[in-house]
């Protein structure tokens, strides 16, 4: 049962780590505010759920279209900056966000919402976790090889470049955003329903730069690298759970090891 | 037919005027040279051409239609390309790879483009632009491997993959070798016929042996056109440039 348990949310830890892959890794784009987009699909599904009675299936697409929509208008807004720039407006759209979940009235506040029902047994819905998790790593892999994923490793390395090649930069970044943020939403929507209680702190900053980390210990651009990331960071958060205070400095001190060992990341190519 | 008509460019950054009233057009098949000094304004015009900036005033009309406005991927897909004084091959994608980016599907027309980027017809087409410039054997090596001469190379098969109908090439020769130099103008005056060129260059004397007609700027201004050697001879060129800096004309290193 808590293996069961450790082993769904490593599954919702890789939908994430994949999803930034898509914004950071391969298109170059630093965000350091994706635990936002993880809590709109939260907060989307806990409130149809609890707030509106939409039942799951109905409730769950509906998290991918919400934390969508708002990434492709911060995409929008955000991604003229540079990535020095970028890097500092995601971390103010996750404060902003999780600021918005603490104070708007419907949400609960600090409690955020309690009781969404869990459609499935443990078991199922552990297959269902899976069953995403393939079709997102399937899709991850698409838009790798892809004419999409091609532009987007060009204006990666740069848009100069890039744009002189005929491709059009500005919406292409605004795409990966978009789909990331996306799937963000989605991974929030299973986790909600799983875990049944949400609160504004589950999607602050620290989680944010835990996903980050995710992809960078693992191999940014990579398939295997934020799997192995999320699989890694996941399941160390189980198992030191006890030491709770402690988790963030051990990330934290894993990155730096990784970042001045390997900066490519455990499975990245060196550049 | 003439493919560039560019009319009363204006550029200021600040208080200075880079370029003051600049006009060109270019021919099909014609290898126009812009050259000048240091700070003459070639490489804004250049800018200005290219799209990576925008004039003050003026226009540039692109096969019959004013493209002033666009952006520099729009004028890339309507078949001006150009490659970059400091190269910038997409270091992390193979050779291959690089001459690809060109060929895919690179606007959103409501659908993602999710084919896969290596069909046939396209490895095929950026494998034959590789041979033209002399790569083909290079193409699964990384883009960032390459010496810069070969680099270079890269950027004009790139380019070429736009179907270009003008190509522009700026200081294509800056930081080769004398024979790196020699074999790219080899490849450069090969495309002679269909494309217009226009080849911005600091090494008047090597560049001089491709072009088919020359444009002299300083301080802004056109200060010479016409035949490469009349404008060589041109007293006004002499004076602002040839003449009291012998060593820009000559060939770096």
């Amino acid at each position: 049962m808590y293996l069961l348990t450790v082993a769904t949310l490593v599954l919702i830890y890789v939908i994430l780590a994949l999803s930034l892959n898509l914004i950071t890794g391969v298109a170059g784009q630093v965000s350091l505010g994706h635990a936002a987009f993880f809590g709109v699909g939260a907060y989307t599904l806990g409130y149809l759920m609890k707030t509106l009675g939409v039942p799951f299936a109905i409730a769950l697409p509906f998290c991918l279209v919400t934390a969508g929509l708002l990434g492709l208008v911060l995409g929008g807004v955000s991604l003229r900056l540079r990535e020095d720039f970028l890097a500092i407006a995601t971390i103010g759209v996750n404060f902003v966000v999780a600021g918005f979940f603490l104070y708007m009235p419907y949400f609960g506040g600090p409690f955020g919402i309690t009781g969404i029902v869990r459609p499935l047994p443990p078991e199922w819905y552990f297959g269902l976790v899976l069953l995403v998790t393939v079709g997102v790593v399937v899709l991850h892999e698409r838009i790798r090889r892809s004419d999409l994923g091609l532009a987007l490793l060009a204006l990666k390395e740069s848009e100069d470049a890039a744009a002189a090649l005929a491709v059009d930069v500005r919406r292409f970044k605004i795409t990966a955003f978009t789909i990331g943020c996306a799937l963000a939403g989605l991974a929030g929507g299973l986790y909600a329903s799983y875990i049944s209680v949400i609160t504004p702190n589950d999607f602050s900053f620290p989680l944010s730069v835990t996903i980050l980390a995710m992809v960078s210990v693992g191999g940014m651009g990579t398939l295997w690298g934020p799997v192995l990331g999320a699989l890694v960071l996941g399941a160390f958060a189980q198992a030191f759970a006890f030491v709770a205070y402690y988790q963030l400095f051990l990330y934290g001190l894993l990155l730096a090891l990784v970042m001045r060992y390997r900066p490519q990341g455990l499975l990245g190519r060196r550049a | 037919m003439t493919i560039l008509e560019a009319s009363g460019l204006e550029k200021r950054f600040g208080g200075l005027r880079a370029v003051a009233g600049m006009s060109l057009h270019v021919e099909q098949g014609e290898i126009l040279g812009l050259f000048g000094p240091n700070g003459a304004g070639k490489t804004t015009v250049f800018n200005l051409v290219a799209g990576s900036l925008r004039p003050d005033a003026g226009s540039v009309v692109f096969r019959g239609r004013d493209i002033t406005r666009l952006s520099v991927h729009q004028r890339a897909r309507r078949g001006l390309a150009r490659t970059f004084q400091i190269v910038k091959p997409l270091r992390e994608l193979s050779v291959l790879e690089n001459v690809l980016v060109p060929l895919a599907r690179n606007q959103l027309a409501g659908v993602l483009p999710l084919g896969s980027v290596r069909g046939k017809q396209r490895v095929g087409r950026a494998t034959e632009l590789l041979e033209r410039v002399g790569l083909a054997d290079r193409r699964d090596a990384s883009a960032g491997s390459l010496t810069l001469g070969l680099q270079k190379r890269l950027e004009v098969a790139r380019a070429l993959a736009l179907d270009p109908v003008l190509l522009l090439l700026d200081e294509p020769l800056a930081g080769l070798t004398r024979r790196e130099a020699q074999d790219l103008l080899g490849v450069v005056s090969g495309l002679g016929g269909q494309v217009g060129v226009v080849l911005v260059e600091h090494n008047v004397r090597l560049a001089m042996s491709v072009v088919t007609r020359a444009m002299v700027m300083d301080a802004g201004e056109l200060i010479a056109a016409g035949e490469p050697d009349a404008v060589r001879r041109d007293p006004a060129v002499i004076k602002a440039y040839l003449g009291t800096d012998e060593d820009d004309a000559g060939e770096s290193s």
